[in-house]
């Protein structure tokens, strides 16, 4: 299924320090993160050490990243992370199952939606409750939504690091869009917590299907207009061509996901290759490019867009027909009563109370569950000792893979080809740090 | 699918909710990662996760036990008599999570056990990405990889005290800097 291929390019590669790991890789072998400054440049007085961030507009958050420059020419790299770090893992420790919920959106706070699936399909998958056909649906589309607004921040803003300004004020619009129609399901613009263990929150409100058949309208002429805008444009092409290179091989070894490693050539998707929600009964092309350079990561995610918009429209078709079907698995002892049956039902009114003040608990175990969330492979782990709070949560959040790669990209890039680098990587550093 | 007894070091093998968890000897985690990828296909470190088990068979405040049908009188519940969960072989487990880039997307844990202390070997020489996953695992759960070329704290600061996602780390407050009685 995967393909190799050999870097095609400028060869602008500066040799790197001791054996690479195998034949034709950029890794560099010591530490795979840091790029060491070469032995013979130690000499020389014209390496100058650049601070780069951690507050700096094109680091997408509080990236630091360490930089030797030789000239114009980056010859040594090592990135510094963790000033986001604000303990999500060990905070969702000492809530219950329940209350969880509301961390995993903010750990990567682009791709909000996609992260409150994940953590949300581990509960259910140790629970073993069954989902309504209806959440599926609506978690698939509300996903897809997620995935094209992540895209269109990382294009807005890696395009106007590279100087294209308008470039953003586009992509916002179009972004606008999706959060209006996030407002309008769940009445929060992002995090919605719309997700619940067994489906969903809340009904779908009748005025959601009109206004998202306007978007899916919309959009795919968006995208055109963002390909006249950028694919034509020399100066775009001139400075995503060939820069940021990543080799199949590399990408693998350097547990790369998604659009990173879709671009270098490697035909993956969790979506087609290990379905989950209903992907398996949606049509859609999974694309693949095979240059490993800035430009080809931005082609995925363009194309990308294009096939979220397509399943959107399905999602749609579908749940148009799913009038007045259950939205939430009938389980009282997971899943909130309806608000109405609290006045009149003793029952209702315990169940809501221990849920709310206790949490349902977890049958003991542990399991990994992975989806494919717009910066790749967003994985879960979760061990539960059989209590209402999780015993332990890690994320496996794939902008800290990507993030990994930085070094091996850079290796003889110049120094504003960095930015070029760090932007097509689509790090978020909440993810990153967590 | 895989033989697994094949694996360097393999103590047993695990099926729970569709996933294989494969326990295998600290001393034998390189050896057994380098097996996995080389003679089983798995090519992909997706994840390295170190969990504390420190009080984990413990009494602690059981939480709202339900069924189908309701109540299950035999259990007691809200007492805080809740059962224990089976112990664990060791304080902190190690997995590793691994995935095969072919066809069903097969994947594994291999997991090893070890006590407060205990080196275990790096997995860098087998998979790079290895390089910050340990680090982090290092700096948060104190866990001490053999043969890391540069471990150092990754997402605390450098001058942090202890390794905050251990059961025993304090939860609520921090040393406040700056106090009077400095």
């Amino acid at each position: 299924m995967s393909t190799t291929r050999s870097h095609v390019g400028r060869a602008r590669r500066w040799p790197i320090v001791g054996d690479p790991i195998y034949e034709g890789s950029r890794i560099p072998r010591r530490v795979p993160t840091v790029l060491d400054v070469p032995p013979a440049l130690h000499e020389t007085d014209d390496i100058m050490q650049v601070n780069f961030g951690p507050n700096h507009p094109s680091t997408h958050g509080v990236l630091r990243l360490i930089v030797d420059l030789d000239g114009e020419q980056v010859v040594g790299l090592s990135a510094v992370i963790g000033y986001l770090h604000t303990g999500f893992e060990k905070s969702m420790e000492q809530k219950t199952w329940w209350k969880a919920i509301t961390y995993p959106e903010r750990i990567d706070y682009l791709g909000y939606q996609n992260n409150e699936l994940v953590f949300v399909l581990a509960i259910e998958k140790m629970l073993g409750i069954e989902v309504p056909e209806k959440a599926t649906w609506m978690r698939m589309l509300l996903c897809e939504l997620n995935r094209i607004q992540s895209h269109l921040v990382y294009l807005g803003t890696s395009a106007l690091e590279l100087g294209a300004i308008s470039m953003f004020w586009y992509t916002y619009r179009e972004r606008e869009t999706i959060l209006d129609l996030s407002e309008l399901v769940a009445g929060q613009r992002m995090h919605t917590r719309y997700f619940q263990a067994g489906g969903l929150a809340e009904d779908i409100p009748s005025g959601f299907f009109p206004e998202a058949r306007k978007f899916v309208e919309i959009m795919p002429r968006a995208l055109d207009e963002y390909l006249t805008i950028l694919d034509r444009n020399q100066i775009w092409l001139e400075r995503t061509q060939g820069v940021g290179l990543l080799s199949a091989d590399d990408a693998i070894a350097l547990g790369q996901s998604g659009p990173v490693l879709r671009a270098s050539g490697v035909d993956w998707d969790l979506r087609r290759d290990q379905p989950y929600l209903a992907y398996d009964q949606v049509d859609f092309r999974v694309p693949v490019y095979t240059g490993g350079d800035v430009y080809d990561r931005y082609r995925v995610r363009m194309d990308e867009m294009a096939e979220s918009v397509k399943i959107v429209r399905q999602c749609l078709d579908r749940l148009e027909r799913m009038e007045g079907e259950p939205w939430i698995a009938d389980d009282r002892k997971v899943v909130l009563p309806p608000r109405e049956e609290l006045h009149t039902s003793m029952e209702s009114l315990i169940h809501h109370f221990k849920i709310v003040t206790e949490g349902y608990r977890v049958p003991a175990g542990e399991v990994y569950v992975a989806i494919e969330s717009p910066r790749g492979e967003s994985g879960c782990y979760v061990v539960s000792d059989g209590g209402p709070r999780p015993w332990r949560v890690h994320f496996r959040a794939p902008s800290f893979a990507a993030l990994q790669a930085t070094a091996t990209c850079s290796g003889g890039a110049l120094i504003a080809d960095l930015i070029a680098v760090v932007g097509s990587l689509d790090a978020v550093m909440g993810d990153v740090d967590r | 699918m895989s033989d697994w007894t094949k694996v360097p070091g393999h103590i047993s093998t695990k099926e729970e909710h569709g996933e294989t968890t494969v326990v295998v000897e600290r001393a034998h985690v390189r050896d057994a990662c380098a097996y996995a990828r080389d003679e089983l296909g798995f090519n992909v470190l997706i994840d390295v996760v170190a969990t504390d088990y420190l009080g984990w068979d413990r009494k602690g405040v059981s939480g709202y036990i339900g069924t189908a049908s309701g109540r299950d009188l035999n259990t007691p519940m809200t007492q805080g008599l809740q059962a224990l969960p089976d112990a664990k072989p060791a304080r902190f487990s190690m997995s590793y999570h691994l995935l095969a880039l072919q066809q069903g997307a097969p994947r594994v844990r291999l997991q090893c056990w070890l006590e407060d202390g205990d080196p275990i070997d790096s997995v860098i020489p087998v998979w790079p990405a290895a390089d910050w996953l340990e680090r982090e695992q290092y700096d948060l759960m104190g866990i001490r990889f053999h043969g890391h070329p540069n471990l150092e704290r990754l997402l605390m600061e450098d001058d942090w005290e202890g390794h905050p996602l251990r059961k025993d780390y304090p939860i609520g407050g921090e040393p406040v800097r700056f106090s009077p009685a400095e």
